[in-house]
């Protein structure tokens, strides 16, 4: 228990004080090097904290000795613990995938690059393990600004038009993240969650409450890029650095929806928040909402990232999806379809990231006949894809089984019809791509494509095999997620 | 002889002790085969389907290997009587199909085959609903590439199709089985209770496999658009598969009697309209698996038993038929019956193989159809269901007339289309007549068939009743076609299709009969057409005029997050 608890606070900080020594090394090799290193300490750091805190246990570091509810205090249970083993643990991976990359994307300057590489993700772990209100607005601002400079680093003019939108709306996010915090501040006098929640119960001031409530959902469905609000996602997904697009669409719409979480069944309670609001069919409104037009908006484009961008935003829906089923099968499928989409996302973006980094466009028109050229990348794109649709033995049908076992099992036949033709319509998308890839022949006079370096392909491949691997083995994804979700709504849901 | 594997036991390879799963061995046999080259890889298609046949072979009726996974008791083997029979004919098949294919340069289709008929194997081992469709989506995504590899635009497309319409399959089968798990507790796969949404999902689910209409299109759309090699192989797996698991999930079940009826006539009648070689064939498919839909709905014991031997025998000899034509396709490059004839000159091995192939299908007496075929029609006889009988009965004349007289006829003999291809490559030659003995054989000897049916049978296929009834029938349908066409070769031009048709003396009414068909065909695609063609204009309208993927303005973006919180705040607050 002990030590545990006095190293879990570095799984933040390490990535935290790395950045701004990042900032000063010169040269490509060191900063990555460093930014690799502190991101696979931190993997490693956050493994042991999910084992620590596996069997129900909950860890609470106390910064500076200032006793919670005054002193900031950090507290992992599994639910955080979980998320942030994601986050490591993609980003160990794709660090090292990236580099070439970067090299190619971002010549210069690298120095300060992988500096807000490393405080993005410290935000993000940031949001995820703290135990204060206030510290989640904070590394909320800290990760976004990271963020919105990363995505500005693409090659693409329009990287700069995406950025800024991302930050006007980011921005209206966190406001309404903030207004919401206040709101509970001056309610209760307290910015500690555990502290929040005791004294909710007793507090004055029944409506401003509901809306304290509103703003903090609405605020965060903004940057969980839930329909209608997903508007920012597919070009700041597009034209970021390959590196970016395949880190935050694998980590930072889960953390958004792990800290939604986190306020609405800890700070707030789950009994409160469903019956101040109709959370439960809001929810399934914008959910069902996202999965529909992504999936659609998904099979429309003509870019590949684009593609993978608004299917984000229908993979998203799944997870809001199980949350509004209001039971504990249902949040446990969101936990796992959060971890799950994760891994292929990062798949498929970082398989993505090779087509582009090799061929340099990404339209549809570039990507005939490619995939002879270049068959490993896109043998893995395609097995992560089978993940994506769902197909067994994969981690997408994992989790799909228990997305849809949740709706059966709680009465909610027609969503399983929903279900069912939303990832018919992720077939359509994916199996275009391989169709084009492998079936189409290459363009008049289109120069000859060179498959991606073998230590290009490893890290690729080591995600689609963990994506078959937890198609198989479930006990850490569903073992997780189940007790992530009990340590959320144990006793309040069935 | 049951054994069963513990969670401890996991960690060990599963390839241990007494089983071998052949669908395993099969799969991870064929990866070298994306890699070998020339010899070897002929070399090792050929052995790999016999240590897969061996692997079946050796398994011993009765074993049962149990898994625990994630908390489910899963059954991936699970050997008996009837999943044995069906495995027989895969083996044997896998075995055919790949000497056929030997001459083909194309490791990934040679996996992608591989892969197909390893899900077939692993589909009738599935003691368990999880188990089973597991290997229904490898059997969609294996068989996918034997159509894609034909490299042409047509190919893609109806590639395209299938595709979807079998992923549809698949997940209405993942919601029947999901519902079916958590209404009844269990996964095993055994005979399903009727009624409840989960009966009729899973039932939709294998009829769409079982290319029974109005679920059927996929079938004589894509097959035909295959590779020559890769329908042979389609031709076996995905209806067959879908056979097994009907009579496995839904012996007895009513609806399947009237539908497997519909199916052996409608097959029948939407083979004499076409024109490719293929694409008859493909229909025959629907109109056979129709025999054996029926023979599950009927649900007795001979009729079971009539339903596992008719798809031995139809996998043997629409193999036949299918690599015959494809043999044509192969040499000549043309599969359409206007564009063939008087082939017989320079391919008589094929002509005389596929017309083995052809009097099996027809249930001519010493050919292996009319050992099972006649079973069915049987049980139907047995059990008093007359007009059953009959339009079973019916179908076959139909059945006669197209696939062994006219398609023939018209490929191999009639008019001379001035083509004078080579024999077909001396593996394919060989792979028909491993075929074709095998028709004859089982067709002399049915005992052997008989034998390993999934319950002893007390039937004789050689009686006088039988013989007499069978021959009467096709030799009065062979002496019609054969009186019309030697009225019809007497004049010099003939063109076909079905003016043929018209000479007869009751051709009016034929004649009206197949005018109203293609009638409500051509009202029913239209209006089909119609509403597709709106659907899609509707489609590039949005993405032409992009609406909905325009980068909307940061204001917009701002004003939904507004609305959003309003009506959430709204709803909240009113209550």
């Amino acid at each position: 228990m002990s030590s545990i608890t006095e190293l879990m606070p570095f799984v933040v900080l390490i990535p935290l004080i790395a950045g701004p020594v990042c900032a000063l090394l010169p040269g490509r090799g060191l900063p990555w090097l460093l930014a690799t290193l502190a991101m696979t300490t931190a993997f490693i750091l956050s493994a042991m904290v999910l084992a620590a805190v596996f069997d129900g246990a909950t860890l609470s570091y106390a910064f500076g000795n200032w006793a919670p509810p005054v002193g900031i205090e950090y507290r992992v249970d599994a639910a955080n613990a979980f998320v942030a083993l994601l986050i490591t643990g993609v980003s160990a991976i794709l660090l090292p995938w990236g580099k070439p990359l970067v090299d190619d994307e971002v010549p210069e300057r690298q120095g300060s690059f992988y500096a807000l590489v490393l405080i993005a993700l410290a935000g993000l772990l940031g949001i995820t393990l703290t135990g204060d209100v206030f510290n989640v607005f904070v590394f909320l601002e800290i990760s976004s600004l990271a963020t919105y400079g990363l995505i500005a680093h693409g090659r693409d003019r329009r990287a700069l038009i995406a950025a800024f939108r991302y930050l006007i709306m980011g921005t209206v996010g966190a406001t309404f993240l903030l207004i919401g915090i206040a709101v509970l501040y001056i309610l209760t006098g307290s910015l500690n969650m555990v502290d929040i929640a005791e004294r909710l119960p007793t507090a004055e001031g029944a409506r401003a409450l509901q809306v304290g409530l509103g703003f903090i959902v609405v605020g965060l469905a903004i940057k969980l890029a839930l329909f209608p609000l997903h508007h920012w996602l597919p070009n700041a997904y597009t034209y970021a650095p390959s590196l970016i697009s395949a880190l935050i669409a694998a980590t930072a719409t889960k953390v958004a929806l792990y800290v939604m979480l986190r306020f609405i069944f800890d700070v707030f309670g789950a009994a409160y928040s469903f019956a101040a609001l109709p959370l439960a069919a809001a929810l399934m409104a914008l959910a069902i909402g996202s999965m529909f037009a992504g999936s659609w908006l998904a099979i429309m484009q003509s870019n590949l990232k684009r593609m993978l961008a608004y299917s984000s935003v229908a993979q998203v829906g799944y997870m809001v999806l199980g949350v509004s089923l209001t039971t504990l099968a249902g949040l446990s499928a969101a936990f796992l379809h959060l971890f799950n989409h994760g891994l292929m996302k990062a798949a498929l973006f970082a398989s993505a990231g090779l087509v582009a980094y090799r061929c340099g466009g990404l339209g549809m028109n570039d990507l005939r006949g490619i995939g002879r050229q270049m068959p490993w990348t896109l043998t893995a794109f395609a097995l992560a894809g089978v993940s994506l649709v769902g197909l067994p033995p994969t981690a997408g049908f994992i989790s799909k089984w228990y997305l849809l076992s949740a709706a059966v099992a709680a009465d909610q036949l027609w969503l399983v019809g929903l279900i069912l033709i939303t990832s018919l319509m992720a077939l359509i998308y994916i199996a275009r791509v391989v169709e084009i890839a492998w079936m189409q022949p290459r363009p008049e006079g289109a120069p000859a494509v060179q498959e991606a370096h073998w230590t290009l392909l490893a890290p690729v491949w080591v995600l689609v095999a963990a994506n078959f691997w937890f198609g198989i083995d479930t006990r850490l994804t569903v073992g997780g997620a189940t007790r992530a979700a009990q340590a959320l709504a144990g006793g309040v849901w069935p | 002889m049951a054994m069963t594997i513990t969670a401890a036991m996991i960690t060990e390879p599963l390839i241990v002790g007494e089983w071998l799963h052949p669908a395993l061995l099969l799969m991870l046999g064929a990866l070298p085969l994306a890699v070998l080259q020339g010899r070897s890889r002929q070399l090792w298609q050929l052995i790999l389907p016999l240590l897969v046949l061996g692997a079946v072979v050796a398994l011993p009726a009765g074993l049962t290997v149990r898994l625990e996974l994630a908390g489910l008791e899963l059954v991936p083997l699970r050997v008996d009587k009837l999943s044995l029979a069906f495995a027989y004919v895969f083996a044997l098949i896998i075995f055919i199909g790949n000497v056929f294919a030997l001459q083909v340069n194309d490791g990934a289709q040679h996996v992608a085959a591989a892969f197909y008929a390893a899900s077939g194997l692993g589909a009738v081992f599935a003691g368990d609903l999880i188990t089973l469709y597991v290997f229904w989506e490898i059997m969609m995504i294996a068989s996918v590439w034997l159509i894609w590899r034909r490299r042409r635009q047509a190919a893609y497309e109806a590639g395209f199709r299938y595709l979807i319409i079998h992923a549809l399959g698949g997940m209405l089968l993942l919601a029947g089985i999901i519902a079916y798990w958590l209404h009844t507790g269990s996964l095993a796969f055994e005979a399903l209770d009727g009624g409840g949404p989960a009966f009729y999902l899973i039932l939709v689910a294998f009829l769409i496999n079982a290319a029974a209409p109005p679920l059927h299109a996929w079938l004589p759309d894509a097959y035909p658009e295959a590779t020559v090699t890769g329908t042979v192989f389609l031709s076996a797996f995905t209806t067959k598969t879908a056979v097994y698991v009907l009579a496995r999930g839904f012996p007895g079940t009513e609806l399947l009697v009237w539908l497997g009826v519909f199916m052996t006539l409608y097959g029948v009648i939407y083979a004499f309209l076409v024109n490719d070689i293929r694409r008859l064939l493909s229909y025959h498919i629907i109109s056979q698996v129709g025999y054996m839909v029926a023979g599950v709905g009927l649900g007795s014991a001979l009729a079971i038993s009539g339903t596992t031997a008719h798809a031995f025998t139809h996998i043997l000899y629409k193999a036949l038929l299918l690599m015959g034509a494809g043999a044509v396709l192969q040499m000549t490059g043309r599969s359409r019956l206007t564009e063939l004839g008087g082939l017989y000159r320079t391919m008589p091995l094929t002509f005389l193989l596929y017309m083995v192939g052809g009097l099996s299908i027809s249930a001519f007496p010493l050919f292996s159809g009319f050992v099972s075929k006649t079973m069915i029609i049987e049980a139907a006889a047995v059990e008093g269901r007359g007009v059953i009988f009959l339009l079973m009965t019916l179908a076959g004349v139909g059945t006669f007339m197209s696939t062994t007289l006219k398609l023939p006829w018209y490929t191999f003999m009639g008019r001379d289309s001035g083509l004078r291809p080579p024999e077909a490559p001396l593996n394919m030659r060989i792979a028909m007549g491993i075929a074709a003995l095998l028709c004859f054989v089982i067709g002399i000897a049915p005992g052997w068939l008989y034998a390993i049916l999934p319950y002893p049978v007390e039937y004789e296929a050689y009686t006088a009743g039988h013989l007499i009834k069978e021959m009467q029938l096709l030799l009065f349908t062979g002496l019609g076609f054969f009186l019309l066409v030697g009225v019809l070769g007497g004049k010099d031009k003939i063109s076909l299709d079905l003016d043929w048709f018209y000479r007869v003396p009751g051709k009016r009414a034929l004649d009206r009969l197949g005018a109203g068909i293609r009638a409500v065909d051509a009202a029913a695609r239209q209006a089909f057409m119609v509403r597709f063609q709106a659907l899609e204009d509707w489609a590039t309208h949005l993405r032409l005029s992009g609406w909905p993927l325009r980068s909307w303005p940061t204001g917009s973006m701002a004003l939904w997050t507004a609305v959003v919180l309003a009506l959430l705040l709204v709803f909240g607050l009113g209550r």
